[in-house]
C-alpha cells in the first residue's frame, strides 16, 4: 500500500530507475565508441571519427531499430564491428525497459495503488452531501441501493474483493465509489472522506463488531459533527459505542426480539411500524398475532438468547433446542440438532404454538422448519434468514415471520439517516395500544393507499419553506398545516400524504390536527407518495402556489402561471390523483 | 556502510567534478574545454537524476529539482555546441564557445547545490 502523498508519475519513475540507468549507460558507451573509432575516406584512406552530434544521431536510429543505414558516409570495418555491439546492447536495453514497464502496469500492487489514488481523487471531488458505508455485505448493499434510489451519493469500503465487484454489477443509477480496503485503518477512512466537509453520515455495518467500533471511534475523533450509525451484536461493543456518542446502534437480534414481543402484545402497532419502515415497493401486510402459548427455540446463539429473554419477560413458556450442551445449566434445554424429528418431539413441538428457528445456517433452518411443520401444521414459525442469496427458498417456505438481520439493520439505518423524525414517531407507536394503531392505519390507508409510503421531514425555515416564513413573520398564524395537505393544482383535492408528527420546541405532537397553525422552526414528519412530496415542495417554496392553496385565487405572479391558470379553466376539472 | 548511499554520493560528486573540469579555463578558448568532458558530464548527470527519482522527502525533492536544472543547462550547452559545429559551419567561434561554457557554468552551480545538500544531509544524520 502506498502512502497518500504519491502521484502516479513518481510511482512509475521510482520503479523504472534501473532500466532507465541501463539505457543511459548503453547510449553513452555506444556514442563514446563511435567518437573514437576512425572512419574511412573515399579512397580507402583513414578519415577522422564521427563527432558527438553524428554519433547521437546514429545511435538514436539504430537503438530504436529504425536503421537508416550508414550515415553520413560509408563506415569503416572498425565502425561496423562496433555497430554490431551497439545493436545488441540497445535492443537488450529497450527490451528490458519495455518489459519492466509492462510488468509494472500488470503488477497487483501497482494497480491497487492506481485505484486508491483515483478513488481518493473522486472522493475529494464530491461536491454534494454523501454517506460513507463501511462493509458491503447484504446490509451494506441494501443501504447503498436505497441511498441510490434517494439520489444520494455514497462511498463504500469493503475488505473482500468479490463483494466490490458485485457492487459494480448492481443496477445502480450512479456508480458507487467503492474501494477494497480495511475500514479499521484511519488512513483508509480519511481517503474515503470521513473528514470531508460534505460527509453527512458514517454507517458501519461490517460483520465485525470491532471494526464497526473502530470506524465509529475514528469518526468521533476526526469529525465529531458527523452522524454515526453502527451495527453491533455484543454488549461490550454496544457499551463502548454508547460512551462515544454513536447516534444509532443497531443490534438486529434485540431489535427483532422487541418487534416479536410487540407483535404479540399489540399486533396493530407492529403492523404499522412494519409498514412505515418497509422497503420501497412493499405493501401493507395482513395483521399477524404470534400466539402466547408454548414456544420452542432452535439454536441458542445470540439471536436465540435475545428472543428467549424477551419471551420470558412476557411470561411465555420457552423450551430451547441446541446441539451444544449449555454450560449455564438451563433446565428447559433439549440437547440435540433441531433437524431430527425425535429431538423436536422431545422438546414438545406437537404441543407448542410457536417456533423460532435461530441458527446461523440457512439450510439447517429450513430443514428444521419443514420437519416441524410436518409434525405440527398450525405452528407459528419465525425463521432466521442469514443470507439474502437464499431469498427464493424462504419465499417458497412461506414462514409467518422471517428475521433477516441485514434487512433489519438496513431499514433502521435508513430511517435514521433520511428521516430522523420517523424514529421518534416509531418510538411513540411502540408505546401505543392496538386499537390506536388500527385507527392510524385506517386513516393513512384512506389517504395514501396500501403501498409502503415515503416518509420525509419538513423544517419550517427559510431554506425549506421560503414561501411560508416571511408570511409567518409579518402575520403570525397565517398558515395552517391543512394548507400543506392540498393539491396545488386543484385545491379541493387532498394531497396523498398525511402529517405524522409535529416537533415544536422539543415537544412532540403525534398526528397533529389539520387546523394547527404553523410556527417558524416547526419540524414536521409526513408520509405519502413521492408525487405528493414534490407537489408539497411547490407549496412550501412558491408564494403564489401557497396563496392559491389558501384562497383559491391565482395571484398573477407571472405570465407562466397566468398561462397555466388559463389552461386549467379551459380544460375543466382534470382527473384527480395525478400527483402519484 | 550502505552501498546505495555510496553510489548515490558517487554520482552526485562525480557529476559536479566533471562539470567543474569542463568549465574551468578561459571562457572563450575551445582549446581549454574538452567536449568529451561535456559528454561525460551529461551522462553522469542523467544517471544522478534517475537515482533521485521517487524519494518522497523534502530534501529528496530539492535534490531532484537541482539535478533537473543541471540536466537542462548541460543539454542546452550541448545543443549550442552541436549548432556551432554542424549547422552554422566554419567551426566554433569564441563567442559560441563562451556561451557553451557559461551554460555549463550554470549547471555547475546547480551541481554545487546538490553537493551541499548531500553534505548537509550527511551531517544531519551523523551518529
Amino acid at each position: 500500500m502506498i502512502g497518500p502523498g504519491n502521484s502516479i508519475l513518481f510511482l512509475i519513475l521510482r520503479r523504472m530507475r534501473a532500466p532507465l540507468i541501463a539505457l543511459v549507460l548503453i547510449y553513452a558507451v555506444s556514442m563514446l565508441g563511435l567518437v573514437f573509432i576512425p572512419g574511412v575516406g573515399a579512397e580507402g584512406a583513414p578519415a577522422p571519427p564521427m563527432g558527438f552530434f553524428h554519433a547521437l544521431y546514429f545511435v538514436s536510429y539504430t537503438a530504436t531499430t529504425i536503421g537508416f543505414g550508414e550515415i553520413p558516409s560509408a563506415f569503416s570495418e572498425a565502425q561496423r564491428l562496433w555497430t554490431i555491439v551497439i545493436v545488441y546492447l540497445a535492443v537488450l536495453g529497450w527490451t528490458y525497459t519495455v518489459l519492466t514497464l509492462l510488468a509494472l502496469i500488470q503488477d497487483r500492487g501497482f494497480q491497487d495503488a492506481l485505484r486508491a489514488i483515483r478513488f481518493r481523487q473522486k472522493v475529494r471531488g464530491l461536491r454534494e452531501p454523501f454517506y460513507l458505508v463501511c462493509g458491503c455485505g447484504d446490509t451494506g448493499k441494501q443501504i447503498l441501493t436505497a441511498l441510490d434510489r434517494l439520489d444520494c451519493p455514497a462511498v463504500a469500503l469493503e475488505i473482500q474483493e468479490g463483494r466490490v465487484h458485485e457492487l459494480e454489477l448492481m443496477d445502480l443509477r450512479r456508480d458507487a465509489l467503492a474501494l477494497i480496503a480495511d475500514a479499521r485503518s484511519p488512513a483508509v477512512l480519511q481517503m474515503a472522506g470521513i473528514d470531508h466537509p460534505q460527509c453527512r453520515g458514517v454507517i458501519a455495518v461490517t460483520n465485525d463488531d470491532q471494526a464497526n467500533l473502530a470506524v465509529a471511534m475514528t469518526a468521533h475523533l476526526l469529525n465529531p459533527q458527523v452522524q454515526v450509525l453502527a451495527r453491533t451484536a455484543t454488549v461490550r461493543v454496544t457499551e463502548n459505542l454508547v460512551s462515544i456518542g454513536t447516534e444509532q446502534i443497531v443490534n438486529p437480534f434485540e431489535k427483532f426480539a422487541d418487534y416479536l414481543v410487540l407483535a404479540m402484545r399489540e399486533p396493530g402497532c407492529y403492523r404499522l411500524i412494519d409498514w412505515l419502515i418497509g422497503v420501497p415497493g412493499a405493501r401493507l401486510k395482513p395483521e399477524q398475532t404470534p400466539p402466547r402459548g408454548d414456544w420452542v427455540i432452535c439454536g441458542y446463539g445470540r439471536f436465540g438468547r435475545a428472543i428467549e429473554s424477551r419471551l420470558r419477560q412476557e411470561k411465555v413458556s420457552v423450551r430451547v433446542v441446541e446441539p451444544r450442551i449449555d454450560e449455564s445449566g438451563n433446565r428447559d434445554t433439549t440437547v440435540g440438532a433441531g433437524t431430527e424429528r425425535q429431538i423436536l418431539e422431545g422438546a414438545g413441538i406437537h404441543l407448542a404454538e410457536g417456533l423460532v428457528i435461530a441458527t446461523d445456517d440457512d439450510i439447517a433452518n429450513l430443514a428444521i422448519a419443514v420437519t416441524a411443520r410436518e409434525v405440527n401444521p398450525d405452528l407459528f414459525v419465525v425463521i432466521r434468514q442469514n443470507s439474502a442469496a437464499n431469498q427464493v427458498l424462504f419465499e417458497a417456505f412461506d414462514a409467518d415471520l422471517v428475521m433477516q438481520p441485514s434487512e433489519i439493520i438496513a431499514r433502521a439505518c435508513l430511517a435514521q439517516l433520511t428521516t430522523p423524525l420517523l424514529t421518534r414517531f416509531l418510538q411513540h407507536v411502540k408505546r401505543q395500544r392496538d386499537h390506536w394503531a388500527d385507527n392510524v392505519i385506517l386513516r393513512l390507508r384512506d389517504r395514501i393507499g396500501e403501498a409502503t409510503p415515503l416518509t420525509w421531514d419538513v423544517r419550517v425555515d427559510t431554506a425549506e419553506a421560503e414561501a411560508i416564513v416571511p408570511g409567518l413573520r409579518s402575520q403570525p398564524a397565517s398558515v395552517r398545516l391543512d394548507d400543506l395537505l392540498h393539491d396545488p393544482r386543484h385545491r379541493r383535492e387532498s394531497l396523498h400524504c398525511e402529517a405524522l408528527l409535529l416537533l415544536r420546541a422539543g415537544k412532540e405532537t403525534v398526528l397533529p390536527a389539520h387546523e394547527t397553525t404553523l410556527l417558524e422552526g416547526d419540524q414536521l414528519l409526513f408520509a405519502g407518495s413521492a408525487g405528493a412530496r414534490r407537489l408539497q415542495r411547490m407549496i412550501l417554496q412558491d408564494a403564489n402556489v401557497l396563496s392559491y392553496v389558501q384562497t383559491g385565487r391565482d395571484v398573477p405572479g407571472g405570465w407562466v402561471w397566468r398561462w397555466l391558470g388559463r389552461g386549467r379553466a379551459r380544460g375543466g376539472a382534470p382527473a384527480s390523483g395525478s400527483g402519484a | 556502510m550502505n552501498l546505495e548511499k555510496v553510489i548515490f554520493g558517487f554520482f552526485i560528486v562525480f557529476a559536479a567534478t566533471l562539470n567543474f573540469g569542463f568549465v574551468i579555463g578561459e571562457i572563450d578558448n575551445p582549446e581549454h574545454h574538452m567536449v568529451y568532458e561535456l559528454f561525460a558530464a551529461i551522462v553522469v548527470n542523467l544517471i544522478a537524476t534517475i537515482l533521485k527519482f521517487g524519494d518522497r522527502t523534502q530534501v529528496g525533492a530539492v535534490h531532484l529539482a537541482t539535478s533537473l536544472v543541471a540536466d537542462l543547462q548541460l543539454i542546452a550547452a550541448a545543443m549550442v555546441w552541436a549548432y556551432a559545429n554542424h549547422l552554422a559551419g566554419g567551426g566554433i567561434t569564441a563567442q559560441q564557445m563562451a556561451s557553451v561554457v557559461s551554460l555549463a557554468g550554470g549547471a555547475l552551480f546547480a551541481n554545487a547545490v546538490s553537493v551541499i545538500l548531500l553534505i548537509g544531509e550527511t551531517l544531519m544524520l551523523r551518529r
